[in-house]
């Protein structure tokens, strides 16, 4: 058990000093950190929010509202399939049909003639077409379900698997629109990441005014401009009913008043080339000018042109935010959104129109906002008590067990340094509970030392030799210091299972600090005391029987 | 010479640990029963975290803040439940308010309002709301978490030695945690997310400690064949003392250094850390081994199979 090969010396060695090198570049003051090369600034800790200040949002998006969606959709491709097809003048395979309706999960109808059913059971399960296959191969099934019910109507439904697949593409999406959205607010590394079928955890360090991150994170942002038909009057805007192919909007700001559009947009949010908050020459108040692409710039201009006179709305995520009358038509392929803003709306709404629109609007589940002040008083603290600890924890070491307490000590100085270095290496995010874990390790790493410390003492007392002494501690301590840090392995993976930011940052910081301080207490406490009794030639130990 | 070092712990004890048996079992008996009651009666000050709601920390930017004034301004909003604390430094309060109902929606309004309501005289530093949807699953994942440490530790522990050593750790770690509990229940202290990880790393601590004493127990029932296990356990105790105490002392010069200097936010879970250090070490000492003299060991471990030895007159 004390010897050690010339090659295991060296791995031994080469890994504490590997821990340490790792840890070192967090000891480079923050003023001189540009002058090194890129992989140093990046070995240095990652704080976590409650540590240098910042948001963390936990969103979920409204599923309901995409299954909505999407049944709107299949409703009007149920209704093309029973317009049969357009042969020349005259449709062929045209279906009459009645009670088209969208329900909560399905779309149903009855044909006129119950002979039809047969029918229009064929035409409509022309509309099923396979998914696409997953990343594991295996075939999800059909878009679509379709069946007939005993009292003759259609019954289409969106397949389970393609209402996931639906959910998951949109938050894919979504994901890419908020990177997009906080990326505009001029902050660092935001952190976005899915989670579970229809979550974002967003986590945006050093930002810490949740207000302006909640506003333009939260809202669908989609935009069109369509046709105004008529204002509504009082019982239209009542029971919502219009027209096929229009539909009734509120106005944004003034309350009680509704609109009824054209379904068909003139141009949709895609349209748009460019969106900002400037304010108006003419009005001297905020506005949001935008431009749009090539396609959307001839596409309003023709619009424009030939509807001269008539006003068209500007919809913004079911409200009408304005309707302006068309003056003239607008070629330039540019205009001005103007509403009730302020400069900081209109900011925001810059932003949100630039960076795309989300297919359903996130709810906020959870919000924790840490001031980046009460990150650094954290940070502080954390500090203190991380170095009275160990003053504390080495003076007591050193007072029980003398020289051996001494390498000990070394050894728990290293485990601290590579704690510290396998962080930054793994780029694990430590927290304030995190700087708990590590300050705890201090206090049981030592316990390793201490079961082989006080094993040997007891060797000493049944009257070995120094040398088998430390021998047989060694080698007696190991399975019971194996079978103790299993145990709390165990305990810390759960925690890490469990975790939520804080507590997973502390569940890291217990499982590396085990793995480091059996190696430094079991391994080079070892070393150490057999190049002691190689220097000393030493017949006893120093430290009380 | 170098320096030696100073025996903190006298070795060579003879503690009788074991027949303290029925003065200790009847002590935390009533402690548990105590929690119990505690525990059923006044409840735990549960945190925002298992029961959603807003937690908002405010500091006063001019100087020390007023808070009767806080509380008429937040009171007036009409939120139900308000809970409004000074909070570390005289300018600091913490101001906390139920779930709202009606969605998660009901309750990031209801922040929106207090911030204006407190206006620009504050600086908001920490602020936290969690809706219904995520305090539900945080409450289930908490119970989930703790009682599948148990489970584990169970199985561990009954692969590594014997069902009856599994039984030993698992009566003296659910002894471990509903003491926490109870007292944190007794001092009304805030019952959060990073209790139940501190009640997780209670588990780990206190395990280890009855880990050490059972393997010196195992140890010992190998070489002393033919011993009384009731002094087999006393002469196993009193050997792995010192290094129980030394250990208990070194985990708690960290933890105290952490809970004075370490600042408010993490008091709670290093307050809970401390109480375990200290139930634990007790209850590997005082209830872990000597559940083994109730259920009997296997004496024979040099070959397969054994017959149970029973203490004569410690179990019917």
């Amino acid at each position: 058990m004390l010897h050690f090969s010339r090659w295991k010396t060296f791995i031994v060695w080469g890994f504490a000093l590997l821990g340490v090198l790792c840890a070192a570049p967090n000891l480079i003051p923050e003023k001189d950190l540009a002058s090194y090369p890129q992989f140093v600034q990046n070995l240095r800790l990652n704080l976590g929010l409650d540590l240098r200040g910042g948001s963390h949002l936990l969103l979920k998006m409204d599923k309901d509202l995409l299954i909505e969606k999407q049944i709107k959709v299949l409703r009007g491709n149920v209704r093309t399939v029973l317009r049969g097809k357009r042969d020349g003048a005259a449709r062929t395979g045209a279906i009459r049909y009645r009670d088209l309706s969208a329900k909560k999960d399905r779309v149903e109808f009855k044909p006129s003639d119950p002979a039809d059913l047969e029918k229009a059971y064929q035409a409509a399960r022309t509309l099923i077409e396979p998914l696409a296959s997953t990343s594991f191969g295996t075939t999800p099934g059909n878009n679509v379900d379709v069946e007939k019910t005993a009292d003759g109507r259609i019954v289409v439904r969106p397949s389970e698997p393609a209402i996931t697949a639906k959910i998951s593409t949109s938050l894919d999406s979504a994901i890419e629109v908020l990177r997009r959205r906080v990326d505009a607010l001029g902050t660092t590394e935001p952190s976005i990441q899915r989670q579970g079928e229809d979550r974002i955890l967003l986590q945006v360090p050093g930002y810490d005014d949740s207000d302006k991150l909640k506003a333009v994170v939260k809202q669908a942002a989609v935009l069109s401009f369509h046709l105004v038909v008529r204002p509504a009057n009082v019982e239209e805007a009542a029971d919502g009913l219009t027209e096929p192919g229009t539909t009734i909007f509120p106005s944004k700001d003034q309350y009680s008043t509704h609109y009824i559009l054209e379904d068909e947009p003139l141009i949709t949010g895609a349209d748009l080339a460019n969106a900002r908050q400037e304010i108006s020459p003419q009005s001297s108040r905020p506005v949001v000018s935008f431009r749009l692409n090539s396609r959307g710039a001839v596409r309003f201009g023709d619009v424009t042109a030939a509807n001269v006179g008539r006003p068209f709305a500007i919809v913004l995520d079911g409200e009408v935010i304005s309707a302006p009358t068309i003056q003239e038509a607008i070629t330039g392929g540019s205009g001005q959104i103007s509403g009730n803003f302020t400069v900081s709306t209109a900011d925001d709404l810059a932003i949100l129109l630039r960076s795309g629109s989300l297919e359903a609007p996130l709810t906020i589940l959870e919000e924790r906002t840490v001031d980046a002040s009460l990150g650094a008083d954290s940070i502080a603290a954390g500090k203190l008590a991380a170095i009275i600890g160990l003053v504390g924890v080495v003076a007591f070491i050193l007072m029980a067990y003398g020289t051996f307490g001494l390498y000990a000590n070394i050894a728990l100085l290293i485990n601290i340094s590579m704690i510290i270095g396998a962080l930054s290496l793994l780029q694990a995010t430590l927290t304030l509970p995190g700087i708990a874990g590590i300050v705890l390790t201090m206090g049981m790493a030592v316990d390793a030392n201490v079961l082989i410390f006080e094993r040997i003492r007891e060797e000493l007392r049944a009257g070995k030799t120094a040398i088998s002494a430390i021998e047989s501690g060694y080698s007696r301590a190991l399975s019971t210091i194996l079978d103790a840090n299993i145990t709390t392995f165990l305990a810390a993976i759960i925690l890490f299972w469990l975790g939520s930011g804080p507590v997973s940052g502390f569940a890291v910081t217990l499982s590396i600090g085990i793995f480091t301080s059996v190696f430094t207490a079991f391994v080079l406490t070892r070393w150490l005391i057999a190049w002691w009794l190689r220097s000393q030639r030493s017949k006893t130990v120093d430290m009380p029987i | 010479m170098a320096f030696k070092g100073i025996d903190f712990v006298p070795h060579g004890t003879k503690i009788p640990f074991v027949s303290m048996r029925n003065i200790t079992f009847i002590l935390s008996g009533l402690a548990v029963i105590a929690s119990i009651a505690l525990f059923s009666t006044k409840g735990l000050n549960y945190g925002i975290d298992f029961l959603g709601g807003t937690s908002i920390e405010v500091r006063h930017k001019a100087g020390p803040a007023n808070i009767a004034d806080v509380r008429s301004k937040v009171g007036a909003l009409g939120f139900g439940d308000v809970q409004i604390q000074q909070f570390n430094d005289p300018r600091d309060v913490l101001v906390r308010i139920e779930l709202q109902s009606g969605g998660e929606e009901a309750n990031q309004n209801a922040l929106d309002k207090i911030k204006v309501a407190l206006g620009d005289g504050f600086e908001f530093r920490n602020t936290e709301v969690i809706g219904p949807t995520v305090s539900g699953e945080l409450t289930r994942a908490g119970i989930i978490a703790v009682i599948t440490a148990i489970f584990v530790v169970l199985i561990y522990i009954w692969l590594r030695f014997e069902w009856q050593f599994s039984l030993g750790a698992v009566v003296a770690l659910v002894h471990d945690i509903v003491l926490t509990i109870g007292i944190f229940s007794l001092l009304q202290l805030e019952f959060t997310l990073s209790i139940i990880a501190a009640l997780l790393t209670i588990v780990g601590y206190s395990l280890n400690d009855t880990v050490v004493v059972y393997d010196r127990v195992r140890e010992n029932l190998r070489k002393f064949k033919k011993m009384p296990l009731n002094e087999l356990l006393d002469v196993s105790i009193n050997e792995t003392l010192s290094r129980t105490i030394l250990t208990s002392v070194t985990t708690l010069i960290a933890l105290v250094s952490l809970f004075v200097f370490g600042g408010e936010v993490i008091r709670g879970f290093v307050f809970a850390m401390i109480w375990g250090v200290v139930v634990g070490t007790y209850s590997s000492i005082f209830i872990a081994s000597p559940v083994l003299l109730l259920v009997g060991v296997k004496r024979d471990w040099s070959g397969l199979g054994g017959a149970k030895y029973k203490e004569p007159g410690t179990a019917k």
